[in-house]
C-alpha cells in the first residue's frame, strides 16, 4: 500500500531528475514564464520544466485528473509543495487562470465549461487576465457600468475594464458585468469569460508615474458573447467574485514567496550609501537608526509568513493572519523604498540617464511603483475594513448604499 | 525553529492561563499594589508556582530542571503578562538561575539551584548602574584583596531586590566602562557587611531596588565563572530574560487590545456603539496587524533561545527583535487603549493604566528600543 511517505520519496526523486539546476535558483521579474498561446522561453531549461511539469498535470495538482489536473489529495499537494520548496524550484509557469478563475470553474461552472475552460488552463495553453475594475468601480466593485445584454443566443457587451494587468497579451478574460441594471448593484452582476480576439475588443497599456506597466484599459464595442460563457447562474456573479478575490488574496501570498529572493536588503544598501560609523554625523546615525528599525519590522514580516505556514499546517484558524498579510507587506514595501530613497539621496532620483547605475535607476521605479501596492487588488484602507469587521468583529458603521 | 507552541507548551499554557485567572487576576495585583508591602508579589502564591514546576523550566535535568526551554518559559510569561501577575520568575530563575548555570562551578550550582527550583531562596541581578540599561558601562569596581575581592559602588533599578537572599553582582575587574571585557559575576549574599538594600517605588508598583556596596568584601568561592570574562554568559543570561519580558508584553498588550476591541463594541455614542466609527475600526485594525507581528518576532526569540543550531549573534539578533517589536506594540497599543476608553481611561478605576504602567517599565527593562535597534545592527551581517 502507497503512504504519504512513499508520495514524498516518489516526488522527491521526481523533482530531483526532472527539475533542472537552472530552474532552482532565485527567479528574477523577467524569467517569469507565463502559459498561453504562444509561450515565451528564454531558455531551453525553462521549456524542459514547463513541459515535464505539464505533462504530469503538475501546473494544477490537486484538480481532477480527467480534467487535466494532478488529481492529488490536499496532502499530497502540500508534500509537493513543500519538496518544490525544499529544491527551491521555480513554478513551471505563472497563470492568472489556474490561480483565481480555475477554482471558480470547478466549483460553480457547468459539466462542458469546465471541459472546455479547464483542460486547456491546466495545459497553460492559455493566458487569463481579469475584468474587474472600471474607472468608476474601483474599490466599490458592485457598482460596476460594463453591460451584457442578452440578444438571444449570445450577450451584446459595452463598456470599459481598467488595471487589467496583461490585458493586451491575454488570450482569454474573465469578466463581471451588470446583466440587470434594475435591482439592487450585487444582484444584476454575472461573470463572463470572452476570447480577447472577439470584434470590438480593444486593449490599451497604461503610463504610470513609474513609467510603461502591463496595466491595461480594455475597450468593449458590441462586443458579442455566446450565452455558453457566462459562468454560474445569471445575475449570481457577485458570490463567484468575492470566490475570485478569495483564490486572488492566496494566489498573491503565493506569489510573495516567489518574489521574496528579489527583495532590496536595507542593511547593505546603508553600508553601501552611508558614512561608516566612525565618520558618521548625528543625521547619519538618525538615518541608520530609521533603516534598522524598517529592517526589523521587515523581519517581523517575514517571521510572521512563516509562523502563518506553520499554522496551516497544524491545521490551526489563520483567517486573521491572511487579513493582514496584503495590507502590511504592501505598505511596508512602501515605507521601506522611502527610507532608501533618503539613504540614496539624489542617486534614487535618477531617470533614464547614465549617470546612475541600473540598479540606482531600478529602485527609483520600484519606489515610485510602489504606490500602486496600497490600492490595487484592495486598497489598504479596504484590508482595514476587512479586519475591523471580519476579524475584529466591530459593528457596520452608516455606509452609502 | 518552530514558531508555534506545540502540544506540551501548549498544555502549559492553557494549565497557566487557568490558574493565575483563578488566583492572581489583575485584581490581586491591584491588592497588592494598595497594600504596598514588601516583597510586593505574594510569596504564597509563588510557591504554588514553584509546586507547579514553572521554576524548574528552563534548567537541564542533571541540575534539576524540566529542560523544557524557553519556548515553555514564553508561555508562562505570556499568562503571566495576561493577568499582570508579579512573580520572581524573571529576576530569580529566568536571570539568577540562569547565571548560575552559565557560569557557575559544579559546587555554586549544587548550592544554589535547587535552593532556586524550590523557591527557597531569590537571587536578583545587579547590573544596572544609570537611568538606560547597558550592561558594558558597568563601573562599579571589585579589587583583588587578600584572598578575595572588594566591591564599591552602587547599582540601581534591582529587579525584585527587596527581600532577596543574595545578589549577582555584575562588577568590573579590569578595562575601562563601555568595554565588555573586564567584567565579572559575584554571588553577594545579602547580609554582607557594607550592602545596604533601599526600595525604588516605582509606577508598577513592583519589587525595584537600589544598592549601595561600600567596601563589601567577598571571598575567592563569590566569583561566578572565570574573572574578567563575565560578558559572554551575562548576555546570554540577559537575552532569556529579553525573550521572557517580550512574552509578557506580549501578553499585557494581548489583554489590552481585547479589552479594548470589547469596549469598542458596547460603548455607545451618537445612538451607535464606538466601534462602527471608520476612524476607530482603522486604528484598532492597524494595532491587530501590529500585535500579529509583535507575536511572531516574540515566537522566533523564544524558539531561537532553544535553537542550538543558532550562534550566540543569531541569537542574540532574534532577542532584539523580540523585545524591540513587543515592546514598541505594546507601547502603541497601551496608548490607543487609554484615548479609546475616553475619560474612563485615565480613571485609576480602570485596569488600563495599570497595564500602561506596567509595560512602560518592561519596556525600560534589560534594554528599550533604541538599544535593540542597535543591538539588532550590531549583529546583522551585511550582504556584500
Amino acid at each position: 500500500m502507497s503512504t504519504i511517505e512513499d508520495f514524498r520519496r516518489e516526488t522527491r526523486a521526481w523533482l530531483e531528475a526532472n527539475c533542472p539546476p537552472s530552474m532552482r535558483t532565485p527567479m528574477p521579474d523577467g524569467e517569469l514564464v507565463w502559459g498561453g498561446r504562444t509561450v515565451e522561453f528564454r531558455t531551453e531549461d525553462q521549456r524542459l520544466w514547463f513541459e515535464r511539469m505539464r505533462d504530469k498535470g503538475w501546473f494544477c495538482p490537486d484538480w481532477p485528473a480527467e480534467y487535466g489536473g494532478g488529481g492529488l489529495s490536499a496532502e499530497q499537494n502540500a508534500v509537493l509543495e513543500s519538496e518544490m520548496r525544499r529544491l527551491h524550484c521555480r513554478p513551471p509557469q505563472i497563470n492568472l487562470g489556474i490561480w483565481m478563475l480555475g477554482p471558480v470553474v470547478l466549483e460553480f461552472g457547468s459539466e462542458e465549461q469546465k471541459r472546455e475552460l479547464i483542460t486547456p488552463m491546466a495545459r497553460g495553453e492559455i493566458r487569463w487576465c481579469q475584468g474587474f475594475s472600471e474607472p468608476n468601480a474601483g474599490s466599490d466593485l458592485a457598482s460596476l457600468k460594463t453591460s451584457a445584454v442578452d440578444e438571444g443566443d449570445h450577450f451584446v457587451v459595452n463598456g470599459t475594464k481598467i488595471w487589467t494587468s496583461y490585458g493586451d497579451k491575454s488570450d482569454w478574460m474573465y469578466m463581471l458585468v451588470r446583466t440587470d441594471p434594475n435591482v439592487p448593484k450585487q444582484q444584476g452582476i454575472s461573470l463572463l469569460v470572452v476570447d480577447m480576439k472577439s470584434p470590438g475588443i480593444e486593449a490599451r497599456p497604461i503610463d504610470l508615474i513609474s513609467g510603461k506597466s502591463s496595466f491595461c484599459q480594455v475597450f468593449f464595442d458590441n462586443v458579442k458573447v455566446p450565452k455558453h460563457q457566462l459562468v454560474g447562474p445569471l445575475n449570481g456573479g457577485w458570490t463567484l467574485a468575492k470566490a475570485l478575490l478569495q483564490h486572488e488574496r492566496r494566489a498573491m501570498s503565493k506569489f510573495g514567496e516567489f518574489s521574496l529572493p528579489n527583495h532590496v536588503d536595507l542593511l547593505s544598501m546603508a553600508g553601501r550609501y552611508l558614512p561608516p560609523a566612525d565618520a558618521a554625523s548625528t543625521a547619519d546615525v538618525a538615518l541608520r537608526a530609521r533603516v534598522l528599525a524598517m529592517a526589523m519590522d521587515e523581519h517581523a514580516y517575514t517571521i510572521t509568513t512563516q509562523r502563518m505556514g506553520e499554522e496551516m499546517r497544524t491545521r490551526q484558524d489563520v483567517s486573521g493572519l491572511m487579513a493582514i498579510m496584503k495590507l502590511v507587506h504592501s505598505e511596508q514595501e512602501k515605507d521601506k523604498l522611502e527610507v532608501l530613497l533618503d539613504v540614496m539621496g539624489h542617486r534614487a532620483l535618477g531617470w533614464e540617464d547614465e549617470a546612475f547605475d541600473s540598479s540606482e535607476l531600478a529602485l527609483t521605479r520600484a519606489w515610485l511603483g510602489s504606490f500602486a501596492q496600497t490600492i490595487a487588488g484592495g486598497s489598504s484602507e479596504v484590508q482595514l475594513n476587512v479586519i475591523a469587521k471580519r476579524v475584529l468583529g466591530l459593528p457596520e458603521g452608516k455606509q452609502g448604499k | 525553529m518552530s514558531l508555534v507552541y506545540s502540544e506540551e507548551q501548549r498544555l502549559l499554557a492553557d494549565t497557566a492561563a487557568e490558574f493565575l485567572q483563578a488566583r492572581s487576576p489583575v485584581a490581586a495585583q491591584r491588592r497588592l499594589r494598595d497594600e504596598g508591602a514588601a516583597p510586593r508579589f505574594d510569596d504564597a502564591l509563588w510557591k504554588e508556582m514553584v509546586g507547579m514546576g514553572w521554576s524548574a523550566i528552563p534548567f537541564p535535568e542533571d541540575l534539576g530542571g524540566l529542560a523544557f526551554g524557553c519556548m515553555g518559559l514564553g508561555a508562562v510569561f505570556e499568562a503571566l503578562g495576561r493577568n499582570l501577575a508579579a512573580t520572581p520568575l524573571l529576576s530569580s530563575i529566568v536571570l539568577g538561575g540562569t547565571l548560575i548555570e552559565l557560569a557557575g562551578s559544579g559546587a555554586q550550582q549544587a548550592e544554589w539551584m535547587p535552593l532556586l527550583i524550590a523557591g527557597d531562596k531569590r537571587i536578583a541581578l545587579a547590573l544596572d548602574e544609570h537611568a538606560r540599561h547597558d550592561p558594558a558601562a558597568t563601573a562599579l569596581r571589585a579589587e583583588r584583596r587578600d584572598t578575595g575581592y572588594v566591591l564599591q559602588g552602587e547599582k540601581v533599578f534591582v529587579a525584585d531586590g527587596q527581600g532577596a537572599d543574595a545578589f549577582v553582582v555584575v562588577a568590573r575587574t579590569g578595562g575601562m566602562p563601555g568595554e565588555r571585557e573586564g567584567l565579572s559575576l559575584f554571588v553577594v549574599p545579602a547580609h554582607a557587611l557594607g550592602l545596604n538594600v533601599s526600595a525604588t517605588g516605582m509606577i508598577d508598583s513592583r519589587n525595584h531596588a537600589r544598592l549601595r556596596l561600600d567596601g563589601v568584601r567577598v571571598d575567592a568561592g563569590a566569583l561566578l565563572g572565570v574573572e574578567g570574562q563575565a560578558w559572554t554568559a551575562l548576555d546570554a543570561a540577559l537575552d532569556r530574560g529579553r525573550v521572557c519580558l517580550a512574552a509578557e508584553l506580549l501578553g499585557m498588550t494581548q489583554n489590552l487590545f481585547d479589552t479594548t476591541v470589547e469596549y469598542l463594541k458596547t460603548r455607545v455614542q451618537f445612538d451607535v456603539p464606538i466601534g462602527s466609527f471608520q476612524a476607530l475600526q482603522h486604528r484598532a485594525a492597524w494595532c491587530y496587524a501590529h500585535l500579529q507581528l509583535a507575536r511572531s518576532a516574540v515566537m522566533a526569540g523564544l524558539a531561537a533561545m532553544d535553537d542550538p543550531t543558532l550562534d550566540a549573534a543569531g541569537r542574540a539578533r532574534l532577542a532584539s527583535l523580540a523585545k524591540w517589536k513587543a515592546g514598541d506594540v505594546a507601547h502603541r497599543i497601551s496608548r490607543e487603549a487609554v484615548q479609546m476608553h475616553g475619560g474612563m481611561g485615565v480613571t485609576d478605576e480602570l485596569d488600563v493604566g495599570l497595564f500602561l504602567k506596567r509595560i512602560r517599565v518592561a519596556q525600560a527593562l534589560l534594554g528599550d528600543g533604541d538599544f535593540h535597534v542597535q543591538r539588532y545592527g550590531d549583529m546583522t551581517p551585511v550582504e556584500a
